[in-house]
């Protein structure tokens, strides 16, 4: 039940979201002029770029994600559904579960895009080092997602919500940013992962305790 | 009972300068400046103390909805803030001399800056909420999860990079530093927890005092 309950709501999500497009639209033209933007601020120089690659790699899914996350419950708020939530039978965190899998499945649909996007305009080979890179932005990404979405049911009622959800969340996840891009920065340049596996067991720390948190606390959000 | 702990506060600050500035030994090789540890270290602990208050304060609150838990929470996170601030801009001060530069990106005053700006954000959800019982219940989530987060950030930013002197007080082993500058510490240490507590109970009274008149 508990889980067929999370699905519910991550299937009214993607469901929302196959008719709209209204967040991946918007979030797949925002990851492209992110591109122009590094290019034009940092300059044509693929030197320099190259070395900056996972650092702005990462900058990309956390600015994309704080747009994308920060709207997670905008229609929940908007269309006054946020009592049919309160409503609904049985243990609240199932909402959380399935909120957070359709915000995790958006943002790494994103990051696929955004990774392709890099791929084409800095001149990178993605090919043999796909698995280890996909390993490394799904860690990092389960524990943005996870604080992001219950920090964004928190600020959805917030009057200054655009202003608070980021600011609570940045320092939040520096954690998860060092060993993301650390990690990130190793399979770039084609070493093995053994050699981050510190990082890789700090990441996927970090996705255990986010998660957990978001279960036992989401129940204290969604009163209102 | 509050003005007699107010003059504890007051003896043992005096007893925490009297044996920084009179009794400890000039330090040979960084000179007078090392003083400011008397003032550096008491802050960062008592920092760290008033944040794992918030944490269980945080937690008593959500399980017992009680508002007194909120009110320690509340208070226990301005002074750590306030106390991280010292801290913060100590360091910076006993930096620029020994070091040479004001700040640098090292693991601790990187993990400090982090919780420095974790408990802002604490501070703003209490400031930007309207309603009394739902900033209560939001900040006491962002207290949880601030808390939960110290830990992974130690250890990120140990990785990361590392120049500070390695810890001389929270460490396995027989403490390396001589006896009258640790009792000067200790000292200090004893004298800041007393003004943290002073400066809590204070701070609760107040908001009790609020919200009687805003009810």
């Amino acid at each position: 039940m508990y889980a067929r309950r999370a699905w519910i709501v991550l299937w009214k999500d993607v469901l929302v979201e196959r008719r709209s497009k209204e967040a991946l639209n918007a979030l797949f033209f925002f990851a492209l002029l992110l591109l122009f933007i590094f290019q034009f601020t940092l300059g044509g120089d693929r030197e320099r770029l190259a070395g900056a690659l996972p650092g702005l790699l990462w900058l990309g899914f956390v600015l994309s994600g704080l747009v994308g996350l920060g709207r997670a419950f905008l229609t929940e708020r908007d269309h006054d559904c946020w009592e049919g939530l309160l409503l609904s039978p049985g243990d609240k965190s199932a909402i959380y579960l399935g909120k957070l899998a359709g915000n995790l499945l958006l943002m790494l649909l994103v990051e696929a895009i955004m990774l392709v996007l890099f791929g084409v305009f800095f001149n990178i080979d993605l090919g043999r080092r796909l698995p280890a890179l996909a390993g490394v932005v799904v860690l990092g990404t389960v524990g943005f997602a996870a604080v992001g979405t219950l920090f964004a049911a928190m600020t959805a009622q917030v009057r200054a919500r655009e202003l608070l959800f980021p600011v609570l969340l940045l320092p939040v996840l520096v954690p998860v940013l060092l060993g993301a891009v650390k990690a990130t920065e190793a399979v770039l340049a084609g070493e093995s992962l053994s050699g981050v596996m510190h990082w890789l067991k700090l990441l996927a720390a970090a996705d255990i305790v986010y998660v957990a948190v978001g279960v036992l606390t989401f129940d204290a959000i969604l009163e209102g | 009972m509050s003005r007699a702990l107010g003059w504890l506060v007051v003896v043992g600050l005096v007893a925490g300068l009297v044996m920084g500035f009179g009794v400890a030994p000039r330090e040979a090789a960084q000179g007078n400046v090392q003083r400011i540890m008397y003032l550096h270290v008491p802050s960062v602990l008592v920092a760290y103390l008033a944040f794992g208050v918030v944490l269980v304060a945080s937690i008593a609150y959500l399980t017992t909805r009680r508002e007194a838990a909120d009110r320690i929470g509340h208070a226990s996170a301005e002074v750590g803030v306030l106390f991280t601030g010292i801290t913060i801009a100590s360091g910076a001060i006993w930096g620029k001399p020994t070091w040479g530069t004001w700040w640098t990106w090292d693991a601790r005053l990187t993990s400090v800056a982090v919780l420095f700006v974790m408990y802002l954000g604490y501070l703003l959800v209490r400031g930007m909420v309207d309603d009394r019982e739902r900033a209560a219940r939001y900040s006491a989530v962002v207290g949880i999860v601030a808390a939960l987060d110290v830990p992974l950030v130690h250890f990120s930013v140990y990785w990361w990079r590392t120049l500070h002197q390695p810890p001389t007080m929270l460490k396995p082993g027989p403490s390396t530093m001589p006896g009258l500058f640790a009792a000067t510490l200790m000292v200090n240490l004893a004298a800041f927890a007393l003004v943290y507590v002073y400066l809590v109970t204070k701070r609760v009274r107040l908001l009790r005092r609020e919200e009687e008149a805003l009810a």
